[in-house]
């Protein structure tokens, strides 16, 4: 009997786990005093996010509070109205590397209006790679290695719609993966994912933790992958009401003779009237 | 029925079917897959002014519909890209705006009843002059460049925006780009489909195409072949039956749409339960999965939590991979090939479930 945990859990910060390149390379995230408006509607209130390499970050809180526009700025599809931002080192608006970056969106179950397979799909994470040169063979078998990793590559010519969600899903992360990202943001990566692929996306992303990405994490609840965690960032009303180890109860393990799907329970919970959709069902 | 190719006007008619039904249905796959497939037809709206513009200053109708229509393209991208809320009303204003003012300097140019007006909206195979098939020719190719070379990108942008801003390829450029290169279609295609039909050729083929189809490349080509089929037979139906060449091609279009539909019935009955099936062995795989769960979370919880222990890690994979490969065997659907090295890495928590 033994655990594989240990070697991505709790240790503390992503400086313990990568000493060689936490004192010397910049942060991959650097959000400072972020504000933010959706249609006029203030979203984010000054928000600091800090996401060092190798370091995992939750970003958790109710539906409302600001989590997926924190991401969205990250990645600078809403444009900041006060505050900066700078990616690896670099200010957003002069940063150029985006292969570095992997970014899994919120899935959504609009499909495009024309078929599509997978390897079609994540083919396209491989851009920043090829950009107008032809896609070569080195294209191709980096999006096998992304697909064999997510257990998609037997499906890589099937069409994209006829997926289920957790497939779906991690055809999503496979596009992100393709580039080898330095930093993976990841939107409600568990959500409305079948447990198959929760337990496939929990080691996809240990895996890419133990090669050393950053991740930043968009959760409703710990759940699944709670022992990858760091560090967490709770939202509520657009501000950062906690920054550091994740929220008491779900950085710590129960004591045996726990039912195990109180274990679930045990995930940071701030709004109980949020969906339960994913990881209760996990475990039950 | 070979005849018709001795007639100078049917031979430029022709080569610009070829070239209309390769174009059309290019641009318009990527409109489809966006969801904007009536896009076309307000361009084809607005391009009615700059047919306008020419017959009043006597200038190429073609041109000034180019110029005419890439301007209104532009304008549709910005509304599109600023996702305004009101977008839709501004979009109206501009198509009925277009086409009214068009109608408008048409009547009042010299050639105001002479009836071109007419071949301008529902097409012509005998208006194709020799200058106009060296401008089509020309936009065609630049079209066909774009449509085919940049297919990787544009899909990218059609496909998730979002996701393609943050490959950090120019979403902004290919998404003018794009709108720039359906206007100039529309304006390729006029002559032969007619300003009201246009937006037709770009959607119908491609509707008809994925009905048989899984892939985005395997769509576009076949929707290619589809509008070149349609276009040359219609072109040339229309000089055996004397009809406007526009109506004969879009009907024919959705001919061919009504059969590959009906092709396509069982066969995606089949597929469905090709589907089914492969969800059977899908649940098999969670229930494995499940099983091997719930131990690898007690035995987590009974032997504390073991802080950063790398080494004790590192022996539980070596020393368990018998049990790893179990694990891989009950767990892959049949037919799934093993990953290069042979370790299901990405899998830690299922194979410690066993290891214990």
């Amino acid at each position: 009997m033994s655990s594989v945990i240990p070697d991505t859990a709790q240790t503390g910060s992503g400086q313990a786990r990568h000493p060689l390149t936490a004192d010397t390379a910049p942060a991959a995230v650097r959000l400072s005093d972020a504000v933010a408006s959706i249609e006029g509607r203030p979203v984010l209130r000054g928000i600091d996010l800090t996401v060092q390499p190798g370091e995992v970050v939750a970003l958790l809180g109710a539906n409302g509070s600001g989590k997926s526009t924190t991401v969205k700025t990250v990645i600078g599809s809403v444009p900041l109205e006060r505050g900066g931002l700078e990616l690896f080192g670099s200010p957003y608006a002069k940063f150029k590397d985006w292969h570095r970056i992997g970014y899994v969106p919120q899935r959504t179950t609009a499909a495009g209006g024309v078929p599509a397979t997978v390897r079609e799909v994540v083919s396209t994470g491989r851009l920043p790679q090829h950009r107008l040169l032809p896609f070569r063979r080195k294209d191709r078998e980096a999006v096998d290695r992304a697909l064999d990793a997510v257990g998609m590559l037997d499906r890589a010519e099937d069409g994209v719609a006829n997926l289920s969600g957790g497939q779906h899903q991690r055809v999503l992360i496979a596009r992100a993966l393709v580039g080898t990202p330095d930093l993976l943001i990841m939107d409600e990566p568990m959500a409305g994912v079948d447990m198959a692929s929760q337990q496939i996306l929990a080691g996809t992303l240990r895996h890419e933790v133990g090669r050393g990405a950053a991740v930043l994490l968009v959760l409703h609840e710990l759940g699944p992958l709670e022992p990858l965690i760091d560090r967490a960032v709770v939202l509520r009303d657009g501000r950062v009401t906690h920054d550091g180890p994740p929220p008491k109860g779900a950085g710590q393990h129960a004591a045996p003779g726990h039912e195990p799907d109180s274990l679930a329970h045990q995930g940071c919970h701030p709004h109980a009237d949020d969906d339960h959709l994913t990881t209760p069902r996990l475990l039950a | 029925m070979i005849e018709m190719l001795n007639y100078d006007f049917m031979q430029r008619a022709l080569i610009a079917a070829v070239l209309v039904g390769i174009t059309a249905p290019a641009v318009g796959v990527y409109l489809v897959q966006r969801r904007q497939a009536l896009m076309g037809d307000g361009i084809g709206h607005v391009a009615l002014t700059g047919v306008g513009l020419g017959f009043l200053f006597q200038t190429s109708p073609i041109w000034m519909a180019v110029l005419v229509c890439v301007l209104g393209a532009i304008v549709m991208e910005l509304v599109r890209s600023r996702g305004k809320q009101r977008g839709d009303i501004a979009l109206a204003m501009l198509f009925y705006g277009g086409m009214a003012c068009g109608k408008l300097l048409v009547s009042m140019s010299a050639q105001a009843g002479s009836g071109s007006l007419e071949s301008y909206l529902w097409g012509s195979i005998l208006t194709v002059s020799p200058s106009d098939l060296t401008t089509i020719a020309v936009l065609g190719i630049a079209v066909i460049a774009i449509t085919i070379g940049l297919r990787r990108q544009l899909f990218a942008i059609c496909q998730d925006e979002e996701f393609a801003r943050v490959t950090g390829i120019p979403v902004r450029v290919l998404n003018l780009l794009l709108a720039v290169t359906a206007a100039v279609t529309v304006t390729v295609a006029m002559r032969v489909v007619g300003l009201l039909l246009v937006s037709a050729l770009m959607v119908v083929p491609v509707a008809a195409a994925q009905q048989l189809t899984r892939s985005f490349a395997a769509t576009q080509a076949a929707a290619i072949a589809l509008g070149i089929t349609v276009a040359v037979a219609g072109v040339a139906g229309s000089y055996q039956a004397d009809v406007p060449s526009g109506p004969a091609i879009v009907l024919l279009a959705i001919a061919i749409f009504a059969v590959f539909s009906a092709i396509a019935a069982p066969l995606a009955r089949r597929r469905h339960r090709a589907a089914a099936e492969h969800e059977v062995h899908e649940v098999h795989e969670v229930h494995e999965v499940h099983e091997v769960a719930l131990p690898t979370q007690s035995s987590h919880k009974q032997s504390g939590h073991k802080q950063g222990d790398h080494s004790r890690s590192a022996d539980a994979r070596s020393g368990h991979k018998h049990s790893d490969q179990t694990q891989e065997g009950s767990e892959r659907t049949p037919g799934r090939e093993p990953s290069a090295n042979g370790a299901r890495k990405s899998d830690p928590i299922a194979s410690t479930g066993l290891a214990q």
